[in-house]
């Protein structure tokens, strides 16, 4: 009852103003078959101290990728964060504010939005970028659907290996607009006509990094829109920017942002400035106040649901606004030089691994080239899901098995040179 | 020296002048960009070795980013935090957000290891403790709405929205009614229920309520015909007025004879929690926003998260993956394991975070504190409702649940409008009401106290109403219209920033 302040005498003083004598009476309009007969059935309140040994109590039956050797990516990075990060997102000002409806008690979630935005449109070489939307996979189902809006068009092609439920998302998302989608399998000569858009991962979901230079050819003969979803951003410190796609968007959990099981994370959409009243989810725009004196404010809202109701561009509202300032602090500390500095030490240390994985008898690489996950192909009849299993049961989160002879290894800077050998190691003796 | 570096100083370097407003406590904050560029950057990482590159591409050029040291880079967003309101810092009865107090517990605990920093694919033997956290909140709310299927993946209350009317079509197009086309949204509702309606190929059907702000069961019965095309109906209740559907156990058996799903967007359930089940008055689909009822913070917009609770004869046509349990293990539902579920909404199992959090929150508060929840929320919008009514216009008739509603009519003789009071409380330091919404009626001002209030910020609150609806009726409309003086901005030209967009900063 800690989080209750009102007194017995101040609720009764109340009633009083009301003109009633039991609160009950304010609810005379809900059908008695309604009501809960007593209380509902589940356990009394406690006090905080009960509920911190319950809560860690379900905590302690799972294996943390911060005690234990972790090397799983597949979409979802687990990388350091500077503790300047948490300390700002908790500043109760940000943390417990709403969307910044009332922009003169909002600047400060407003001018973050508006540096999240410049920095993700710089990182991804477009023109603008929105304030967020939930996840990478929501924001490659929102893209597809831009980019029908655009083309009038409702037919989608994936262009090469995408993350498995970025595709089930946006097959979602077409289903319910009775679109229709086809893989190019890695071949631009494989674009229908009338395709709306092509779908380019890079890093594909088996880590291997994609130019975008004969995609971008074949989309402008086909009068189709290039969208590439990026699903580790820190690559974009090393690779080149899809500055020649239409929409760029992904995930950008990798800075700033807890792995947490999946969620929340953060959605980043970009685009070319001409297609913004296409875009979809909240934007922030710079303005000036009465005084000439620059501010910020949610803008293009007439896009919204709110204004627009059933020919909105979207129905998303609350998006992931105090991620994307966990992101903002983040690359501010990382800046330019800490920025490309992070991706080349994933980057080499990917290298590291690569080359120790490959030194067990049978494994390979599926790829050559990568950032900071590995496609690794195992012995001939050895199985990956089994693999993982195996090293899971000694607390070693080894990777994702892809498929059945296919495991995908991510280390980011956490990973150290002892943790990378205990690995091979445990990989060669569960062989 | 550049010109960004006399801005970092705030001051022209030329003529000695203090360029900008800041003041006392106040402060003017440029931006990350416009900062000095500092030789090294805020983190300290190990020299890259230069090894050759394997990515197949050669190293990135320039980007464009800021470089600045973690001081700067500290004081630049504890700067900006202090032109914010929040809900820490004062009374937010901003109407359907249910801005209530997020307890500082369900923070620490979602950050444990265990919680933190678990991935979303590791084996299920290695995430026993996050599944059960599902498991269990997902008994928490299937209780608490007397509906028994729950899935925890939508991201937010639209995308709850999307899942439950994904679910209704879903349904339909199974049992084979595909000539059920038209989904039922009065024209108070959320815009967020006909955007999500018509994503999912419905056509909307609009029930008018102006007259009482309920939808009558005529209303109903002439948007429902002979109720042949109809899916189904989406409906908020308590509704956008603030009040409760009286007709709503009589609407929802027409529906239901009709073949129609009742959606109940579930913004408004902290006036219910604990006390009364949204299953047990027709409920066929509901989502709640763990960030409005169950406490998980805004976040100056987000993360949300917006679980949907669903009657038994939906169950099947929920989205996956749901978290199962067998014997003493929890498992995800498997893929195809359930064919008739209506697809994945998003990538993973939703906002686990939030889950962790919201689940703090229902331990902490139990049976007999959520129904203390809704019996205050409700009681201190009564009082609001009680003591402003000579002051302010209400259009309908009580009682109300948790929201107070009045327009802007005995102001609006005096020429001061909604947006006028508004900006006037922040004048007195409180942040507004929601305004304008629900559109039904003119220049509404939607207001919500929630539980965590006690009655003397709820008398501050109505005395600043009270003598803001003194002013008006004195006439001082000049004074109205130049609120906010005090805020860190005076009011913003929201028109140019839309008619000229400029969303991003780039160099001069």
């Amino acid at each position: 009852m800690r989080y209750l302040p009102q007194t017995n005498a101040a609720r009764k003083e109340m009633m009083e103003t009301i003109g009633i004598s039991n609160v009950d009476e304010l609810f005379c309009q809900v059908p008695d078959k309604a009501f809960i007969d007593g209380k509902a059935n589940v356990p009394d309140h406690k006090g905080e101290l009960e509920v911190e040994r319950i809560m860690q109590s379900y905590a302690d039956q799972n294996v943390d990728a911060l005690t234990n050797r972790f090397f799983l990516g597949a979409g979802v990075y687990f990388h350091h964060v500077p503790a300047s990060v948490d300390y700002i997102i908790q500043r109760s000002e940000f943390l417990t504010a709403y969307t910044p409806y009332q922009p003169e008690i909002a600047q400060g979630t407003l001018q973050y939005l508006f540096e999240f935005q410049t920095m993700i449109a710089q990182i991804t070489g477009q023109e603008v970028a929105n304030a967020s939307l939930y996840d990478g996979a929501t924001a490659m189902g929102e893209a597809a659907l831009m980019a029908m809006r655009i083309t009038r068009r409702d037919k989608v092609c994936y262009a090469n290996e995408i993350h498995p439920q970025y595709v089930e998302v946006t097959e979602t998302y077409l289903n319910n607009n009775d679109a229709k989608s086809y893989s190019a399998k890695e071949d631009p000569s494989n674009i229908e006509d009338d395709t709306a858009c092509v779908i380019v991962q890079s890093p594909d979901f088996f880590g291997k990094p994609h130019a975008y230079d004969a995609w971008r050819k074949a989309c402008d003969e086909k009068g189709a829109l290039l969208v590439v979803v990026i699903n580790e951003i820190v690559s974009l410190g090393l690779l080149p920017a899809p500055a020649d796609a239409d929409i760029v968007c992904g995930e950008a959990q990798s800075i700033g942002v807890a792995m947490s099981y999946g969620g929340p994370h953060l959605g980043f959409f970009a685009c070319r400035q001409k297609y913004i009243r296409q875009m979809p989810g909240r934007v922030c725009g710079e303005t000036i106040d009465a005084d000439g004196k620059r501010g910020y404010v949610l803008t293009l809202s007439t896009r919204e649901q709110h204004i627009r109701r059933e020919k909105a561009t979207s129905n998303i509202c609350t998006n992931q606004g105090l991620c994307a300032l966990a992101f903002t602090v983040h690359m501010a500390l990382l800046g330019e030089d800490g920025f490309k500095d992070l991706a080349r030490i994933n980057h080499e240390k990917a290298c590291q691994l690569a080359d120790s994985v490959t030194s067990i008898d049978g494994i390979s690489l599926a790829n050559d080239t990568f950032f900071n996950e590995i496609a690794v192909k195992l012995p001939a009849g050895k199985s990956a899901p089994k693999l993982v299993q195996d090293l899971a049961d000694q607390n070693i989160i080894a990777g994702y098995a892809a498929n059945e002879d296919t495991l995908l290894i991510a280390v980011t800077e956490i990973a150290t040179e002892g943790g990378m050998k205990a690995l091979t190691e445990a990989i060669k003796g569960a062989l | 020296m550049t010109n960004a570096a006399a801005l970092n100083d705030n001051m022209d370097i030329d003529t000695m002048e203090i360029q900008d407003d800041t003041r006392g406590l106040h402060y003017d904050e440029n931006l990350l960009y416009e900062k000095e560029r500092c030789d090294r950057p805020g983190v300290d990482l190990p020299p890259p070795e230069g090894t050759p590159l394997r990515t197949g591409f050669e190293a990135r050029g320039d980007i464009g980013l800021s470089q600045v040291s973690e001081p700067q880079v500290v004081r630049h967003f504890v700067r900006l935090s202090t032109k914010n309101y929040s809900i820490d810092s004062g009374f937010f009865p901003l109407g359907s957000c249910t801005m209530k107090h997020n307890p500082r517990i369900n923070e620490k605990n979602a950050r444990i290891a265990g919680f933190a920093h678990i991935h979303p694919m590791q084996p299920e033997s290695t995430v026993q403790g996050a599944l059960a956290v599902m498991h269990d909140l997902q008994g928490w709310l299937a209780e608490l709405t007397g509906l028994p299927g729950v899935c925890l993946t939508p991201a937010a209350g639209a995308h709850g929205e999307l899942a439950g009317v994904m679910t209704i079509a879903r349904a339909h197009e199974l049992q084979g009614n595909t000539h059920k086309k038209v989904m039922l949204v009065p024209d108070s509702a959320h815009g967020t229920n006909p955007a999500t309606a018509a994503m999912c190929g419905f056509d909307i059907r609009v029930i008018p309520t102006k007259e009482t702000g309920r939808v009558t069961v005529e209303a109903f019965k002439e948007a429902l015909g002979d109720g042949n095309d109809v899916a189904g109906m989406m409906v908020t209740n308590p509704n956008t007025c603030g009040l409760f559907e009286t007709d709503i156990a009589e609407i929802v058996d027409l529906l239901h004879d009709a073949g129609g799903y009742f959606y109940c967007d579930g913004a408004n359930f902290n006036a219910l929690v604990g006390k009364i089940r949204p299953g047990d008055f027709g409920v066929d689909v509901m989502h709640l926003n763990l960030h409005k009822t169950f406490s998980t913070p805004h976040g100056g917009g987000g993360p949300g998260s917006g679980p949907i609770c669903v009657a038994e004869s939906l169950r099947p046509y929920i989205p996956s993956p749901l978290v199962l349990k067998e014997g003493d293990t929890y498992r995800l539902e498997r893929d195809g394991e359930r064919e008739t579920q209506c697809g994945r909404l998003k990538g993973f199992q939703g906002q686990f975070g939030m889950h962790v959090r919201a689940l703090s929150y229902m331990l902490s508060h139990g049976a007999d504190g959520l129904k203390q929840v809704s019996e205050d929320a409700v009681l201190n919008a009564n009082y609001i409702q009680a003591s402003l009514k000579d002051d302010f216009h209400a259009p309908f008739e009580g009682p109300m649940m948790h929201e107070a509603l009045f327009t802007e009519k005995y102001q609006k003789e005096h020429g001061v409008t909604t947006l006028d009071i508004a900006k006037g409380l922040i004048e007195y330091g409180m942040h507004p009401m929601t305004v304008y919404f629900p559109l039904v009626v003119n220049g509404a001002m939607l207001i919500e106290p929630t539980e965590t209030e006690g009655k003397d910020a709820i008398d501050r609150f109505i005395d600043v109403m009270k003598k803001l609806a003194a002013d008006a009726r004195n006439g001082d409309v000049e004074k109205f219209h130049n609120y906010p003086q005090s805020a860190p901005t005076k009011r913003l030209d929201e028109v140019t920033a839309a008619r000229q967009p400029k969303l991003r900063w780039s160099e001069a």
